[in-house]
């Protein structure tokens, strides 16, 4: 079995504070895997080392066996990382199909291209036109994305990651702050992601989780509590000690 | 469903009846106000200075107070190359005027890079703080405090030489602000220009769809510095002459209230702006010579306070208003039979 991301010793200072400590964390390529953990256990700096936003005190990062740990955010998507953010980080004044084009040209290697504009581009309009479909946004592709009701932004927050077709995908809780009639559309997008996409979901639904990870890493003050099988998480003492007790009985 | 050639056509960025209407009232102050030249110059120029600020304001969220920087140093590249006769040709000595202020715009746009606005304020200011002083100190190539004197610009093209009325000089400065203003509509609806007003929206997630932010920052800075640059020798280049104040602090100040006025983020903000300034202080300054900037500056704190966006949502509810008065007055005239004939709804 390939790894697709792998972290070795990864650990975050701030200050005194250690918000991620000694993570060593291997994903398989095609995994559905999930990073649970009660607040503050240090998901989202998890998740700000894998993607550049900051700088790991010690440890390294590999992706796909290269490592990636002084590479810049936006060449980390280039090599085939991309992430969706806990609270929606969208382009308010841009349309969705604004959005989806920009990534898909940077993609392609014609994003910095300055003369034509992006409708010419026959190729980057057919994909962002086929992602919208996808994702259920074609009828609301000319909006201005700040107009759009929290749902579809969610959505649209979903469907930038997937612009950038990257081989592993950070979801930051997707399902956060969604209207439970809304839930389901983001449920089903995530468990209509491609299954060659390697996807590390982090959630505090339970739902969710146990429903979408075939793998499940507990994280907890930072450190890796427990790492394994769906039911073996459920069923682990210290997990339910800390963390699932309550949301799984309840 | 619709098609993939309806969608492109959305993005292709059509040229809108009101900015061919802009263009032709342009061209239009050519032909109808030869009296007015001078000021249209200054317009002119003033506008495509204006228009340089809007890039990297409106586009890439870049607040300046020091844009008078790479204008100055236009400025003086411009005089000194038609001083020294080294370029008497202008439209040439324009481009090399450009590209040293695009230079100078290169290096020091390492600079705004990074920090808050506030930093980005001081930084600008700070940096046409010291190009003023460099030329304040070098007085045996600038002229010093006394100004750059003794500048005779050549023909454009050696054809066409400036007169003392300003036609050939308004002709030249508009000619230069049409093209530049193409090529920069060309490019603010380019991917490169999404990918600036993607990054102004927002920098985190446009680094997390591929974006290298820093580097566009860096593109879009260096041009506008060459805009500014090529303002900067129109001005040298029809009044033959530069002095310090082109580097001056209250130059940066007005142009970030030009632009204000007019609007940041749309191209013809900086243009509009550029023509309401003028033609305010203008009048005002006839009617009333020494309090022309209170005027001016209550115009500006309505503007501010109120909001473009609320003022334009005025406008559409006033036209609503209208609409709907109108047709009622409509409706109790025709009759309804009438009225339903002509596809009319009540």
């Amino acid at each position: 079995m390939t790894i697709a991301l792998e972290t070795i010793g990864l650990r975050k200072q701030f200050g005194g504070i250690s918000a991620v400590n000694n993570v060593s964390l291997r994903i398989e390529k095609g995994a559905r895997h999930a990073l649970i953990g009660p607040n503050g256990a240090g998901k989202t700096t998890l998740i700000n080392l894998l993607t550049g936003v900051l700088s790991p005190s010690s440890g390294s990062i590999l992706l796909q066996g290269r490592d990636i740990t002084d590479v810049g955010v936006h060449r980390r998507v280039a090599f085939g990382l991309a992430r969706t953010f806990q609270i929606n980080q969208l382009f308010l004044d841009l349309t969705p199909i604004e959005s989806l084009g920009l990534a898909i040209a940077q993609r392609l290697g014609v994003g910095a291209q300055w003369w034509r504009p992006i409708g010419t581009n026959a190729v980057v309009v057919e994909e962002a036109a086929e992602i919208l479909r996808r994702f259920h946004l074609s009828d609301v592709m000319f909006e201005r994305t700040g107009n759009l009701p929290y749902g579809k932004q969610r959505v649209l927050e979903i469907a930038l990651a997937i612009a950038c077709r990257p081989q592993v995908l950070l979801l930051d809780e997707p399902a956060a702050g969604v209207p439970e009639a809304e839930r389901h559309d983001i449920v089903a997008t995530v468990a209509a992601l491609p299954a060659e996409v390697t996807v590390l979901l982090i959630e505090h639904d339970m739902d969710l989780v146990f429903s979408f990870a075939q793998r499940i890493t507990v994280l907890v003050n930072g450190e890796l509590m427990l790492d394994g099988a769906p039911n073996q998480v459920a069923g682990d003492p210290r997990v339910k000690a800390v963390y699932l007790g309550e949301a799984l009985n309840a | 469903m619709q098609s993939t050639d309806l969608i492109a056509g959305r993005l292709r960025a059509r040229w809108r009846a009101t900015e061919y209407v802009f263009w032709a009232a342009a061209l239009a102050s050519f032909f109808v106000l030869p009296e007015r030249h001078l000021i249209l110059t200054e317009i002119a120029w003033l506008g495509l200075f204006a228009l340089s600020l809007d890039l990297i304001l409106g586009y890439a969220g870049i607040i300046s107070l020091g844009h008078a920087a790479f204008f100055g140093l236009g400025s003086y590249v411009a005089a000194l190359l038609a001083k020294h006769a080294i370029i008497p040709e202008p439209a040439l000595a324009l481009l090399v005027s450009g590209l040293a202020a695009a230079a100078l715009g290169f290096i020091t746009s390492f600079l705004v890079l990074r920090g808050s606005d506030l930093t980005r304020l001081m930084v600008t200011l700070g940096i046409a703080l010291i190009m003023r002083e460099i030329a304040n100190q070098l007085p045996d190539i600038t002229g010093g405090a006394d100004g750059l004197q003794g500048v005779r610009i050549g023909p454009i093209l050696g054809l066409f030489e400036f007169d003392i009325f300003g036609h050939v000089g308004y002709a030249y400065c508009l000619t230069v602000l049409f093209l530049l203003f193409l090529l920069a509509r060309r490019i603010v609806h380019s991917p490169f220009g999404l990918s600036l007003r993607a990054t102004k929206a927002n920098p985190l997630r446009s680094s997390s769809i591929g974006i290298p932010v820093n580097a566009r920052l860096v593109a879009i800075y260096t041009l506008a510095a060459a805009y500014a640059g090529v303002a900067g020798a129109l001005l040298a280049q029809t009044t033959a002459f530069a002095s310090l104040e082109v580097f001056s602090f209250e130059r940066s100040a007005d142009l970030l209230l030009m632009l204000i006025l007019g609007g940041p983020g749309y191209l013809y903000g900086g243009l509009i702006g550029a023509v309401v300034f003028k033609f305010v202080q203008d009048w005002l300054a006839a009617l009333t010579p020494q309090y022309w900037q209170f005027w001016i500056g209550a115009l500006l704190v309505v503007i501010v306070l109120v909001g473009r966006e609320r003022m334009g949502n005025w406008i559409l509810a006033a036209r609503a208003f209208g609409r709907r008065t109108g047709r009622r007055i409509l409706c109790s005239i025709i009759p309804p039979a009438l009225f339903a004939a002509i596809g009319g709804k009540r």
